[in-house]
């Protein structure tokens, strides 16, 4: 790196091992779910066989290769950290977005968990401020350390007074 | 909360009785279905006798009106029946409903708007809805519905007495002095009014509902053939020539009566208490009271003619006042008006505002103009498809190219105007940011307003060294950018409109000379 002046540091963290095996399996579903009509259709209709088994098959290789890339990269990409005055994460790659919000404008604190994160024991948390375009979203942290972090967050937002405005 | 409980279990009962909404609201809510029914029986009638008989036609259009106008005027008087609201020290409540009770509650301290208005019927029975809001602006849709409240409607001065003692703070006393004009409207800032945008959309619009006529008539191709003839008679570039005068004119009348409709006796007053109050309307009778601890900032807009005739529009940056599409007037403080009294408003409002901009890099020229260039190639390959597809005759021929070559210009001017616009910087306590060409906009955020920061850089943008600062605020849009700044200069800015935020996530290195 030869740049100088004022640059952001990467957050500190990386994101749970476990969301590489949860983004792939959300990878192979997306490309079951593109692959599946045309290969029945291409299975029960015989003439028009190549027509619908060609691009099947291109979507399922597609498929398969970002399943098998796609996560790894992500996981180096997405990076968050809480430290005690705010909350800061980067992602995207190709269109990178960092986001800070203050500890002291956090108005909630939301752990949510889908089926399929269920199945990898992770949790997203999500802060919100008072703005509509504030929330930090954190997809994809261990259950444990994510249920740690809201009730930290909680706790620090409760010791500040004010509407957060 | 939904069981029908006695609704007087409030610990002060006592000094707070429950009024209820003005009874002529069902007067006005029946003569608007009759006037409906009309509009719309009339056409009926007249179609359907003409296709069999009167009596038959008779026979179904009466009981459709009866329907029309008995079912919501029978609804709306059961509503005003068991609608009732009070204020008490520390709520203002309202209960409604007959089956499924439903009781609305909001904080008096948390009250940071008052909304009055009253459509021309409502106007001849001396009635105003008053609609209350409270700061509260959450992320979903319904949430900024949950947190106001409607009372539709109550006599004038009934309003006029819950706007005063609901935006009365506890501890400030009604001063003596009077309130204090900040802006007049005055009848010539109505010639503004054609410059806005408005004109080309009620052109379009009147254009479609022409067409649409026609086709209710069964002649929908009538205004084709009509054209066709004037060209055969006058020539294609006359014709054409006539008919853009002809549209735009009915634009500009058009947008003269909506915005003198909308703005006439517009003013602007800071009451005792903190409050701004905007007071407008021809017909429709409009003022919104607003606590001014709950304005972090101003806008000034700049919409293109509006601009080259050197006026702006003012708008105001206020906790639980939402830009959005369907009211973009509510936040509308002064309306477009020369330069200089908007620069006075803004002052009034929230003090001195001049200052000078850092300008943004030479790539975010290079940016919009690769924009540009793109825009100019998608124009110049659909030309080249559409001459190679169709065989054209040489008027329409000639009105494409014209066409895409006009906007080829227009794209590529917008580039440097854009570019031109660009702008930060820091003054007093406020961060100013201004982009935009079609409508340009100054924004002044209160920077103790701002409540994170979102940055933003694409591929395109690193190459280039640039970044986008967002500062993210529970007032107005939410979000207030300055786009393509200096990466490294963003940064130092963003550090010193709030200090300690950004700070321990930033990497100073020193440029070696």
């Amino acid at each position: 790196m030869k740049e100088t002046g004022t640059r952001l540091r990467p957050p500190r963290n990386r994101f749970d091992r476990r969301t590489l095996p949860w983004w792939r399996l959300q990878l192979v579903i997306a490309t079951a779910v593109a692959v599946a009509p045309p290969a029945v259709l291409g299975a029960l209709i015989g003439p028009a066989r190549p027509w619908l088994l060609g691009p099947a098959a291109v979507i399922a290789v597609i498929g398969a290769a970002a399943a098998a890339v796609m996560p790894v990269w992500w996981h180096r990409v997405h990076r968050w950290e809480v430290t005690d005055t705010a909350v800061y994460s980067l992602t995207g790659y190709f269109w990178r977005t960092w986001r800070i919000a203050p500890m002291s404008r956090i108005q909630t604190v939301d752990t949510t968990r889908g089926p399929l994160q269920n199945l990898f024991g992770l949790s997203t948390v999500v802060v919100t401020t008072a703005s509509s375009a504030g929330a930090v979203t954190l997809k994809g942290l261990d259950h444990e350390e994510a249920a740690a972090l809201a009730e930290r967050l909680t706790e620090l937002t409760d010791a500040t007074p004010g509407d957060a405005t | 909360m939904t069981d029908a409980a006695p609704v007087d279990e409030d610990p002060t009962p006592a000094e707070a009785p429950w009024a209820r909404l003005h009874r002529d609201g069902l007067k006005v809510t029946a003569l608007l279905m009759l006037g409906g029914a009309a509009l719309g029986g009339v056409p009926a009638l007249t179609g359907l006798a003409s296709g069999s008989s009167w009596p038959i036609a008779l026979a179904i259009v009466v009981p459709g009106a009866v329907l029309v106008i008995g079912v919501p005027v029978a609804l709306d008087a059961v509503r005003l029946h068991v609608t009732r609201y009070r204020v008490t020290d520390t709520r203002v409540e309202m209960t409604t409903g007959l089956l499924f009770k439903r009781r609305r509650s909001l904080a008096r301290e948390r009250i940071r708007s008052v909304d009055l208005s009253a459509h021309p019927l409502q106007r001849v029975f001396g009635l105003v809805k008053v609609k209350v809001g409270t700061g509260e602006s959450g992320s979903g849709a319904g949430s900024l519905s949950e947190q106001t409240l409607t009372l539709d409607s109550v006599d004038r001065a009934e309003a006029d007495r819950l706007r005063a003692e609901l935006l009365r703070r506890a501890g400030v006393e009604a001063e003596a002095d009077a309130e204090q004009r900040l802006a007049t409207w005055r009848l010539g800032w109505l010639r503004y009014a054609p410059l806005s945008f408005l004109t080309p959309l009620l052109s379009g619009v009147v254009v479609g509902a022409l067409f649409q006529v026609a086709d209710w008539f069964g002649r929908g191709g009538l205004p084709v053939e009509v054209t066709a003839d004037l060209v055969e008679r006058y020539g294609p570039w006359r014709v054409l020539g006539m008919g853009l005068v002809a549209v735009l004119l009915i634009g500009v009348v058009g947008s003269l009566a909506f915005q003198g409709e909308a703005w006439w006796g517009h003013r602007l007053d800071r009451e005792p208490g903190g409050t701004l109050r905007v007071r407008r309307g021809l017909l429709n009778n409009r003022s919104l009271s607003l606590e001014e601890d709950r304005i972090r900032g101003v806008e000034i807009v700049e919409p293109l003619g509006v601009r080259l005739a050197g006026a702006s529009r003012l708008d105001v940056v206020a906790i639980g006042l939402k830009a959005e599409q369907q009211n973009a007037d509510l936040t509308t403080l002064v309306p477009a008006a020369p330069r200089p009294v908007i620069s006075a408003a803004a002052e009034a409002v929230i003090g001195p505002i001049a200052t000078e901009l850092t300008a943004h890099p030479k790539a975010a020229r290079t940016r919009r103009l690769r924009w540009a260039a793109a825009a100019v190639l998608v124009l110049a390959a659909i030309v080249a498809a559409v001459h190679l597809l169709w065989p054209i005759p040489g008027f329409w021929s000639a009105v494409i190219v014209l066409g895409a070559s006009l906007t080829g210009a227009w794209a590529v001017w917008t580039a440097f105007d854009a570019y031109a616009s660009l702008g930060h910087g820091l003054h007093r306590g406020y961060l100013v940011a201004r982009r935009g060409s079609v409508r340009r906009s100054t924004v002044h955020l209160d920077r103790s307003g701002i409540i994170g920061w979102r940055l933003k850089q694409s591929v395109f943008q690193r190459r280039m060294g640039l970044m986008t600062l967002d500062a993210t605020t529970a007032a107005g849009r939410g979000h207030y950018a300055a786009v393509d700044g200096e990466e490294h200069e963003i940064l130092d800015f963003a550090d010193a409109a709030v200090p300690d935020l950004l700070r321990p996530f930033l990497i100073r290195e020193e440029p070696e000379e």
